[in-house]
């Protein structure tokens, strides 16, 4: 039964240009091209394309381009190309549709809709070149008051274990098996030399890394996957990973193919079977079953350090997070709607969440409201794409934010969402050996830090901009924004005013 | 051997679990806990192959994240005991309630009576590193869901009808032995049933010795009894869910 659903992608090949050296041949793990000796031609199965522009980046000649090609049916605002491929692929295979990356479907980006203040003539702007900027960020539970003696002045409130970080960026956890160990080995470098924090995910942590525990938040999630004491005590913080911002609600599955030895020996499950992340943590029925472990890894850690609360950003997050902050946890944070993911089914990674602008502040309001917002810090993920959208989460309240795809495109990620199919061209979202080979950790840790260290710079800039010279001055200080074309309600959320007001 | 006394009465979790650390750390190797009454995360945070002996009833996570100490429950014990235990042993007079030894990943379990709901779930296995889990009585729904490796013995001494459901579903690695028999409805649809083989009954025979030996029990009149063993019928249960 024939249907019509043209190749996503269509590759150009400029045969003059061609060489017939074959290095699109050897990259291509989706086998998209290939030699036919007979003619001496090299061809390509258009239909196996999706996108990922390996072929195209490593043609030594440039005879490659590699375009989109969309079904050109009557168009139709309802049934659209991705509805009838969608349709199509269900009908033949009765499965789950899965995908890979952040929701890329036109949900307001509300970063877009807010901008920042900038100082004129009265609150002189300050310029970061000559004066020192502060972006150094304290994460962790802030004591509710500070007593201090009377007569030496010595602080007398114990406080709470904390972390400090150089930038207000984090990288977000991406378990090991969802991305490769070169990838893994580039972020926890990066976190070291630049003084932030890598994430381990929720598939263990391979133990050659643990020299970079102080710059690392171990994961405790659903699969329970990697963890004994060690790994806990190694880690400079501990996570509770609740949900997901591409796919709240849901666990996940790690394919097989993905499952290779070294992976299974670092989660300790059978090489060559799905690693299965169930739904909820089954020991986590309650908010009072979350104050229960996390004091179980308090006291498995003997106090020393913060134990945060991932959850993803839902109807109820400003409750949830409430909740959390009084189960005990030292740092919440909130997964957005656009956060990414190594595979989700695609119906819930597109329709599930809420965005991370209207999470952050309704969290960030709701805790200040209850007088508790200083016993825990909010990191926001899910799509912070730019230095700017990392000033405007901390105006809209958060203390730092995570960054995953944006890390995983300084790596060399294009976005093709294909994470799930372990052929990752790019050599990140693969365990594959002959793949994973394409990551060189250390040019990659050098990508890592231009990035911050570039974020870092229009971070200061902006903030200087703006007549502020430290960070915390701007937590939370939301008339530094202003929404454009926002209804009343949107800035309602935001707690922003309209430009011009 | 010189034991280490604790009385708990009256102890938060927080105080009673370091004064057993610190005792542990000053070179004690038998700790008594006696008057326990509900305090948390006992042996949790120990990384000393020490015995501690509780007295009374302890609270919810006894043994969390434990690895290396024995303890022995002279009593009963609460929900989430073992939880991501990574080595020891926990042996319990009596009988325990939900969520026993979740993602447990190596040492032993062994409870006298029944266990309650979501127990030996998530059980992790690597090369020789292999949790073993023994009950004496009974188990309710849930018993090894998903689990991933481990071997769990099921005895049925409490003389009723087995009430788990759902028992093994999405297991895809490990075994669970059940002694007498189970009703194929009361299983995961990923699992399979099977007789043991030899290696299965000389491992069945070392660990109702041991759950003999601690419970005083005659292991010979416990093992005459067949036993049936249940295993993953799938490496990937499921993977058909998703398109392809």
């Amino acid at each position: 039964m024939p249907h019509f659903a043209p190749a996503q992608f269509t590759v150009e090949r400029r045969d003059t240009r061609c060489i017939r050296c074959r290095v699109c041949v050897n990259q291509c793990s989706f086998e998209v091209h290939y030699y036919d000796a007979e003619s001496d031609e090299v061809r390509s199965r258009d239909e196996r394309c999706v996108g990922c522009h390996r072929c195209e980046a490593l043609c030594p000649t440039q005879a490659l381009a590699v375009r989109f090609n969309p079904m050109e049916i009557r168009p139709n605002a309802n049934w659209r190309p991705e509805h009838i491929r969608d349709l199509q692929r269900q009908a033949e295979t009765g499965g789950v549709l899965l995908t890979g990356a952040g929701n890329d479907k036109p949900f307001r980006v509300y970063w877009d809709h807010l901008l920042l203040n900038a100082s004129q003539v009265t609150n002189p702007s300050i310029d970061p070149l000559r004066e020192p900027m502060e972006l150094r960020t304290i994460l962790g539970r802030k004591p509710d008051r500070l007593d201090f003696d009377d007569l030496k002045g010595d602080l007398m409130t114990e406080l709470d274990a904390q972390v400090t970080v150089e930038t207000p960026i984090i990288f977000s956890g991406m378990s090991y098996g969802a991305i490769s160990y070169n990838a893994h080995l580039a972020l926890n470098q990066a976190a070291r030399e630049f003084g932030t924090l890598y994430n381990t995910g929720e598939g263990g942590w391979p133990v050659e890394f643990r020299r970079f525990g102080d710059h690392t938040i171990a994961q405790c999630a659903s699969g329970r996957f990697g963890i004994d004491l060690d790994y806990l005590e190694s880690a400079a913080v501990i996570e509770i990973k609740i949900g997901q911002g591409a796919k709240p609600g849901i666990g996940g599955h790690l394919p097989a193919e993905k499952v290779t030895p070294p992976v299974a020996a670092t989660r300790m499950i059978p090489a060559g079977t799905d690693a299965l992340s169930p739904a909820p943590q089954h020991d986590i029925y309650s908010i009072e079953d979350l104050a229960m472990l996390i004091n179980a890894l308090k006291e498995a850690t003997g106090y020393a350090k913060p134990v945060g609360v991932k959850i993803a950003a839902v109807h109820n997050a400003p409750a949830i997070a409430s909740g959390a902050v009084r189960a005990g946890a030292d740092i919440v944070a909130i997964d957005g709607l656009r956060g990414g993911t190594g595979a989700a089914p695609k119906v819930v990674r597109d329709n599930v969440g809420l965005p991370i602008e209207l999470a952050l502040a309704a969290v960030h309001d709701r805790l200040v409201k209850e007088g508790i917002r200083n016993r825990a810090s909010i990191l926001a993920a899910g799509g912070i794409r730019s230095s700017a959208d990392v000033v405007k989460a901390i105006a809209l309240g958060a203390d730092a934010v995570y960054i995953g795809t944006a890390a995983l495109v300084a790596m060399g990620c294009t976005l093709c969402q294909m994470c799930y199919t372990g052929k990752c061209n790019w050599g990140i979202a693969v365990t594959d050996p002959w793949l994973t080979k394409r990551v060189n950790p250390d040019i990659a840790t050098r990508h890592l830090l231009n990035l911050l260290r570039a974020w870092n710079l229009e971070i200061k800039e902006m903030l200087g901009g703006m007549g502020i010279n430290a960070l915390e001055s701007l937590r939370g200080n939301r008339l530094q924004l202003r929404g454009v074309g926002l209804e009343e309600w949107e800035l309602k959320v935001l707690g922003v005013r309209g430009a011009g007001a | 051997m010189s034991r280490f006394v604790i009385n708990a009465r009256g102890v938060n979790y927080r105080d009673l679990n370091a004064r057993v650390k610190a005792a542990a750390e000053a070179g004690n190797e038998a700790i008594v806990l006696r008057n326990v009454h509900g305090q948390r995360y006992i042996g949790t945070s120990l990384r000393k192959p020490v015995k501690v002996d509780v007295y009374g009833t302890p609270g919810n996570d006894l043994g969390a994240f434990m690895d290396g100490p024995t303890v022995e429950v002279h009593g009963n014990a609460q929900d989430g005991l073992g939880n991501t235990m990574n080595s020891g042993e926990i042996v319990v007079h009596g009988s325990a309630g939900d969520i026993l030894a979740m993602a447990m990943r190596g040492g032993r379990v062994f409870v006298e009576g029944d266990v309650g709901y979501r127990c030996a779930i998530h059980l992790k296995e690597y090369g020789a590193k292999v949790p073993v889990i023994v009950i004496g009585g009974g188990a309710q729904d849930f018993f090894g869901e998903y689990m991933a490796g481990g071997r769990v013995v099921l005895l049925g001494l409490n003389g009723e009808k087995l009430g788990a459901n759902f028992i093994g579903t999405g297991m895809h690695g490990g075994v669970i032995f059940i002694r007498g028999r189970v009703d194929p409805d009361q299983l995961g649809k990923e699992v399979g049933l099977a007789e043991p083989d030899e290696s299965d009954r000389a491992f069945l025979a070392e660990v109702v010795q041991a759950y003999g030996r601690h419970f005083r029990r005659d292991a010979g009149r416990v093992l005459e009894d067949g036993f049936v063993k249940l295993y993953p019928r799938f490496l990937r249960p499921y993977g058909r869910l998703y398109a392809q």
